[in-house]
């Protein structure tokens, strides 16, 4: 190339500029439609996360696979202990085993045992662009919750209603007697999807300080499913564990939704259900803020 | 001595497309479709086509990923398909693309595990190591972690590690991909020196021409799974040696330019693009734009391997 | 230039074929290799690792506290003390996470498939299967086999286990052919991978939906499941048969007291039947044979 010294970097290059994201209007003063520009693009993020889940057919087959199997282990050990001890923790044989295909449901669902967004924003970090997302135009945490709610209404419908189905094929299990009670429902599991998130945003942002994110993650793992109440409901723990269990962010992912399922909690007992996953997720979010925020300052003095 | 050889290789997989709501149509797809060829030691041979012509395939084949589904193939003096541990002794591979160096360790780490991994002798080790420290000019970064090389640092630790246990083949997977201008010549100097001082025989696919013409003595160009030209530079040269293009940024916009040696082909808002020919120095061409109008910003286009093949094509339809 | 070159090299040495015994051995030594590479590259980031390990530990406890806590309900389960969970879980519990330590990486192959890297481990001189069970590898999963070694000591001391020698010999069996098993089911299982790219799900049901069953006595599942893993996939020579004998239990199946001592045989032919596996993935991804 003989010409190499007279065009340094190439200024009409052929490869063009990586897409950015829009942004939404942000101009001062014009907070109704500025809200309204931004909730249709999260709209929009949110149809596209549940489109991209619901490409993966065959995984979501295996996964609901997985679930069922579990599901059918956990049920056995359950009737075992309720034939031990009839009337446990308040449920008997059939709602405790409602309990297991429900919380088997959920599990996927409300991304108990982590992942979801998690994975692509591992994914980021591994590649370095975690640094660049800080500062798109689009708010990162509002992203990525939009991204997990899309693929909590995808798992919802495919990795909760196959073990439901079964379940209640296999086994004699309690369905709501109330028509409302599947509305407060759906209203306590998009609430738990939001508390997980809250949780799971936290520990993904240890990346920043952490280079083993991974490690948190296992260990947030187990917390989140003995806590939860995935394992075992939080009624039958008992003393001072029995006391804190309920009071922790976890509850707000199976133990509430599963109250609310078999109707254990009704009237002024549901609001204060839901006023429980509520107060969780906002304390959650704003925590995952403010770190968001420390994150962004290390950025930008550490360059990335 | 012939160290590749293919006689009459085939490959063909199985692909099944959905045909109707549930029923699945088994379709057969031949990526290669009937190679023979042979490449002597030290040769150095540019292999290329277009996406999907069937030169991964064929890279895969040669190495002992895949498996031919006939035909006869040595590589060596080993049948890769069978020999697959015995044949990764004796050939270097680097992908452009994937680095096989330890992300987060030095890139000294890799090397000790190549050596322990290949089994190379002591001497041979430390003598390999050391010329291509030098050749690659590698001995500031051999304790710095792969992570934090650059593009250009990282493929020269790839070709490193690729060479360190003497192999007779060394397969490039578009060496040059993404590498600055800089990279892209220490890259090219170091294999030529691989090629004629150690006489390691080269396979190289790429979609820079340079590289093709700065190294290679033998070009094979493959489409649909066969060779449609199999031999020296010239008819690469011939069809290649038609036009560059000289992208210029006007201060606004004009009608076409006139230039000598050069006619415009586009124009857009303040830019155009002139073509003139191959051979011709680009500096006049950019010389007398600069002389007669307000030039802003230019680069030149060598043509597109893509063109270069097209034109091969052609000739081999008209030949 | 060419003919020079050749002159100086050496001519090409003929292939010798290496007995199976030295090709076991040298994909050991490849696992091994690979494995030290990931530990150290992980130890470049030795505070976090550290802490991780000991949360690991920590927090794995909760696993076994979950059956704690059901025994502060209920005497017994299905008929079998704590003690005698304490054993199932442990040694189920031990099994999987030293297959998991060992060769757990295996069920990312359909990802190293995706990513090319697969491709990068076939050009290497090293077996495959050895390189991929040693992809990240990292120390941190030690935290579960930790964890269950200690509460299977604890259960041995608060059994009341009548030693001869046959229940002493087949404790050490017991945990080597477990973890043999559990390593077969999980490259049998990532096998399939070759096939079907979502057969990893498929997989969890068995190791880790299958340790869960361990842990629980063989009196609280259904006679079909126990009889499937005896007779299907040989999860019950982990640990429930040759725990049988050990504790002393009637077995609920009423299977001949040879079953008991089988788990080497089990292990043997699990493991052929996962290599068989995995040979023809491997033949299918390279396209070779019928």
């Amino acid at each position: 190339m003989q010409n190499a010294g007279l065009h340094p970097p190439d200024p009409v290059g052929d490869t063009p500029a990586p897409p950015r994201p829009r942004r939404p209007d942000a101009a001062p003063g014009r907070f109704a439609p500025d809200l309204l520009a931004a909730l249709r693009l999260y709209a929009a993020v949110a149809r596209g996360a549940f489109r991209r889940f619901a490409t993966y057919r065959a995984a979501s087959l295996a996964g609901a696979f997985t679930n069922t199997v579990f599901g059918l282990i956990l049920a056995s050990t359950f009737l075992a202990l309720w034939h031990a001890r009839p009337g446990l923790g308040g449920y008997d044989e059939v709602t405790a085993v409602t309990y297991i295909w429900v919380s088997q449901g959920l599990l996927v669902t409300v991304a108990v045992m982590g992942g979801g967004f998690q994975d692509d924003v591992q994914e980021r970090f591994r590649s370095g662009d975690i640094a660049i997302d800080l500062y798109r135009p689009v708010d990162f945490q509002g992203w990525w919750l939009a991204t997990d709610l899309g693929r909590a209404a995808f798992h919802l419908l495919a990795r909760g209603v196959p073990p439901m189905l079964v379940g209640s094929l296999v086994f004699r299990v309690r369905l709501p007697e109330h028509p409302l009670t599947w509305v407060y429902f759906l209203l306590a599991t998009v609430l738990a999807v939001v508390v997980s998130f809250g949780v799971r945003f936290l520990v993904s942002l240890t990346g920043f300080w952490l280079q083993d994110s991974e490690g948190v993650r296992s260990v947030t793992l187990v917390v989140s499913m003995f806590f939860s109440g995935m394992l075992l409901p939080l009624a039958l723990f008992p003393g001072l564990l029995g006391d804190l269990a309920p009071l922790l962010p976890w509850a707000a992912l199976v133990k509430v939704p599963t109250d609310v399922f078999l109707e254990r909690v009704t009237g002024p007992g549901l609001l204060g259900a839901l006023g429980f996953q509520l107060g969780w997720a906002v304390v959650l979010l704003a925590a995952g803020r403010l770190v968001q925020l420390l994150a962004t300052r290390k950025v930008v003095v550490q360059g990335g | 001595m012939a160290l590749i050889e293919l006689d009459d290789v085939r490959r063909t997989f199985t692909v099944r497309a959905k045909a109707g709501r549930l029923r699945r149509e088994k379709r057969e797809v031949r990526a290669v479709d009937g190679l023979t060829f042979t490449v002597e030691a030290g040769e150095c041979v540019g292999y290329i086509g277009p996406n999907g012509a069937g030169k991964s395939t064929t890279i895969k084949m040669l190495t002992g990923i895949l498996v031919p589904t006939a035909g006869r193939l040595r590589v060596a003096g080993v049948d890769p398909a069978r020999e697959r541990v015995a044949l990764a002794r004796r050939i270097g591979v680097v992908f452009g693309q994937r680095t096989t160096l330890w992300w987060d360790l030095p890139l000294r780490d890799s090397y000790e595990l190549a050596r322990r991994l290949y089994r190379i002798p002591d001497h041979r080790y430390r003598a390999n190591l050391d010329r291509c420290v030098e050749l690659l000019d590698l001995g500031a970064l051999l304790d710095t972690p792969v992570r934090q090389l650059s593009l250009g640092q990282r493929m020269r630790g790839d070709l490193a590690a690729a060479l360190l246990h003497d192999p007779r083949v060394l397969y490039l997977d578009e060496p040059t991909i993404g590498l600055d201008v800089v990279s892209k010549a220490k890259v090219r100097d170091f294999l030529r020196e691989v090629n004629r001082d150690l006489g390691t025989t080269v396979l190289l696919t790429t979609h820079d021409l340079t590289d093709i013409e700065q190294l290679c003595d033998r070009v094979m160009v493959i489409d649909h799974g066969r060779v449609v030209h199999d031999g020296g530079l010239e008819a690469l040269h011939a069809a290649g040696d038609s036009e560059r293009t000289l992208v210029v940024d006007l201060a606004g916009s004009h009608p076409p330019i006139e230039v000598p040696g050069a006619r415009v082909v586009r124009v857009e808002g303040p830019r155009q693009w002139l073509a003139f020919p191959s051979q011709e120095s680009a500096a006049p061409v950019v010389a007398a734009v600069a002389a007669r109008y307000p030039l802003v910003d230019l680069s030149v286009r060598e043509p597109a391997i893509e063109d270069v093949i097209a034109r091969m094509y052609a000739e081999v339809a008209i030949g | 230039m060419a003919d020079q070159a050749v002159v100086t090299r050496a001519p090409l040495p003929a292939v010798t074929r290496e007995s199976p015994a030295a090709r076991v051995a040298w994909a050991v030594r490849s696992w091994w290799l690979a494995a030290a590479m990931w530990t150290r590259a992980i130890m470049s980031y030795r505070a976090s690792f550290v802490m991780m390990l000991c949360a690991n530990v920590v927090v794995t406890f909760l696993d076994f506290v979950v059956v704690i806590l059901m025994f502060r309900h209920t005497d017994t389960l299905g008929g079998w003390t704590l003690p005698e969970l304490g054993f199932l879980y442990g040694t189920s519990a031990l099994a999987l996470g030293l297959a998991n330590l060992f060769v757990g990486s295996v069920d990312a192959l359909g990802e190293r498939i995706r990513t090319g890297t697969l491709d990068i481990m076939l050009v290497r001189p090293a077996p495959a299967l050895a390189q991929l069970c040693a992809e990240r590898f990292s120390l941190r999963r030690l935290g579960r086999p930790a964890q269950a070694a200690a509460v299977l000591l604890w259960s041995l001391t608060a059994l009341d286990v009548h030693w001869t020698w046959d229940r002493v010999l087949l404790l050490p069996v017991l945990v080597v052919c477990g973890t043999l098993i559990f390593a077969a089911v999980f490259i049998g299982f990532a096998s399939l991978q070759f096939w079907w790219g979502e057969a990893k799900e498929i997989q969890n049901s068995f190791t880790y939906g299958g340790a869960t069953v361990l842990q629980y006595p063989p009196t609280v599942f259904a006679k079909e499941l126990v009889a499937g893993t005896v007779f299907g996939i040989p999860l019950a020579f982990v640990n429930w048969l040759p725990a049988l004998r050990i504790l002393d239990r009637p077995d609920p199946l009423g299977l001949p007291t040879a079953f008991q001592y089988a788990s080497p045989l089990a292990a043997a032919l699990a493991l052929a039947v996962a290599g068989l596996a995995w040979r023809a993935g491997l033949r299918a991804y390279r396209g070779a044979g019928g």
